[in-house]
């Protein structure tokens, strides 16, 4: 059985069919990426599966539980974070509380929440220089990889990313999708939306395509990478 | 004393007030947007409340200023109803609807308490003696001003030390971020409001010992000076509210003792227009990001 499960989602933004149907299916370990243009409803998909956005119908099944109602602050106690598009990092607040808050929903020993700083500021190197800083302070590059980071706080199993690359200088890319490939080694499923499908491909598993609320086509990253079509709209070949 | 630092600390007493006040805009609008206008009558609420909680004091030989208690439950109580009944069904909608929901709660507080209390105007006993002491200074000052700097402090440590005040900060900066680390924002925006109408009752108190007079519209005029306080220290900041309020408390008392005591409220109310023209965002005011 699948860890995720989307079945036949439907959402409206008013008289807008956002999405028309979506299903898809993200197994544990596995790294699944949606690609497709801009408008064509790969965020609107991960904010209905984390409960920032109600569907009309068709349900989200979460480890065999239904929890297409669940609201969006109690996903992260089944082991769901999600990343936000455009990071949103909380710049009024230090990047060391930005951690802390990312763990909100943690009931551990003292000592253990401080591990997992710990391995937070180990992960992210630059991140323990700017500890005190405020949030809004950082780079681009820096603010994401601290909303992974909140995002990771949470102990989750499934993380979500929306366009985490979005933005960035080639090099907090390369950073970012290193990051991806190390969390998923370390057990971490992970379900991620991104404009540079040539990036995504190439780190995951299995893609589907979205286009205008739909889902296009499916596959391994390798059959997408090689359709003609899929090559011709995203891939820029 | 020397005259002009008795009006100073007088100053100091009546700014107190309007930054206990004041503290409850701001951080209802940092939360939810939202210009609370039915925030000044909960003072009225308060004071009511403690008006018929003295003769019991007095009767059971208690001091009176423990009508403290019961105002601060109800009060507390009041804010987060007012919030969950009349402004959470129109989080969704557009900001001038709650707005006008506001004056609507405002006027049906003050509306309720003419109908029921009546309309005239009801004396208070001695709280704490205004007498003056050898340092010319009355307890009541001291204690108001007193009372009101440790309050801000511990407003301040919870705000940046513990983790729900934090998570205030959070839910005031950004919904979906917060949601997404788990937060619940209605339960935050809850907090908030209870805070606010906690510092509104202890406004009321302070209020009740000063001018010992209460009557159903007497929350209006300190709350529009206090939203102006909020407003001049930057609304959203938590010490920007303070030191606005002791700046509009020192104005107001300074205009009274060295032009005329009929000019305060004008004075106070320029104020407000100056800030709007050369410095809209307050002493202490961010630049306004505009939420998504």
């Amino acid at each position: 059985m699948a860890m995720l499960e989307v079945n036949d989602l439907n959402v409206y933004y008013g008289n807008i069919h956002a999405l028309k149907g979506i299903s898809l299916a993200v197994n544990e370990g596995e790294i699944v990426s949606l690609i497709g243009a801009n408008g064509a409803g790969k965020t609107t998909t991960l904010q209905t599966i984390s409960g920032i956005i109600r569907a009309k119908s068709g349900n989200i099944i979460f480890d065999g539980k239904d929890i297409t109602k669940e609201r969006a602050h109690n996903m992260c106690r089944y082991g769901i974070a999600q990343v936000p598009e455009g990071r949103r990092v909380f710049s009024n607040l230090t990047v060391s509380d930005n951690i802390r808050l990312g763990a909100y929903t943690i009931r551990d020993t003292v000592e253990a929440k401080k591990a997992d700083r710990k391995k937070f500021f180990d992960r992210f190197p630059r991140m323990r220089e700017r500890k005190r800083q405020l949030a809004g302070t950082l780079s681009g590059g820096e603010q994401q990889m601290l909303a992974m980071g909140r995002a990771i706080m949470s102990r989750p199993r499934l993380l979500i990313l929306d366009e985490p690359s979005m933005g960035l200088s080639p090099i907090f890319v390369q950073e970012i999708f290193d990051t991806i490939l190390r969390l998923n080694k370390e057990g971490v499923t992970i379900l991620l939306v991104e404009q540079n499908a040539r990036m995504a491909l190439r780190i995951s598993d299995r893609a589907y395509v979205i286009e205008t609320g739909y889902i296009k086509m499916s596959g391994t990253a390798k059959e997408l990478a090689n359709n003609e079509e899929v090559k011709r709209a995203y891939l820029g070949a | 004393m020397n005259y002009f630092i008795t009006q100073t600390i007088n100053g100091l007493s009546l700014g107190s007030i309007y930054a206990l006040i004041a503290l409850g805009y701001t951080m209802v609008y940092g939360i939810v947007q939202l210009i609370n206008f039915a925030h000044g009558d909960i003072i009225m609420v308060g004071a009511y409340v403690s008006f018929f909680t003295i003769p019991t004091l007095q009767s059971m030989g208690l001091p009176l200023w423990l009508c403290i208690i019961p105002a601060l439950i109800i009060c507390t109580l009041l804010g987060v109803v007012i919030e969950r009944l009349a402004y959470r069904p129109l989080r969704e909608s557009p900001r001038i609807a709650n707005l006008i929901t506001a004056i609507g709660v405002s006027l049906l507080l003050q509306n309720l308490a003419m109908k029921f209390i009546g309309t005239e105007s009801k004396q208070i006993g001695v709280i704490f003696s205004k007498q003056e002491t050898a340092i010319g200074i009355s307890p009541n000052t001291i204690i108001i001003i007193v009372t009101t700097i440790i309050l801000t402090l511990l407003l301040q440590a919870f705000m940046k030390r513990t983790r729900t005040g934090k998570s205030l900060v959070a839910v005031s900066e950004d919904y979906v971020a917060s949601k997404l680390c788990g937060i619940n924002v209605d339960h935050a925006i809850s907090i908030t409001f209870a805070i606010g109408s906690a510092l509104a009752a202890v406004a009321a108190l302070f209020y009740i010992s000063t001018y010992q007079q209460i009557n159903p519209t007497m929350g209006s005029l300190p709350g529009i000076k206090a939203f102006i306080a909020a407003v001049l220290g930057g609304i959203g900041s938590i010490p920007g509210a303070v030191i606005g309020g002791l700046i509009l408390g020192i104005c107001e008392i300074f205009t009274r003792a060295y032009i005329s005591s009929q000019l305060a409220d004008a004075v106070v109310f320029g104020i407000l227009i100056i800030v709007l023209i050369f410095k809209p965002a307050g002493l202490f005011g961010k630049n306004v990001k505009e939420k998504v």
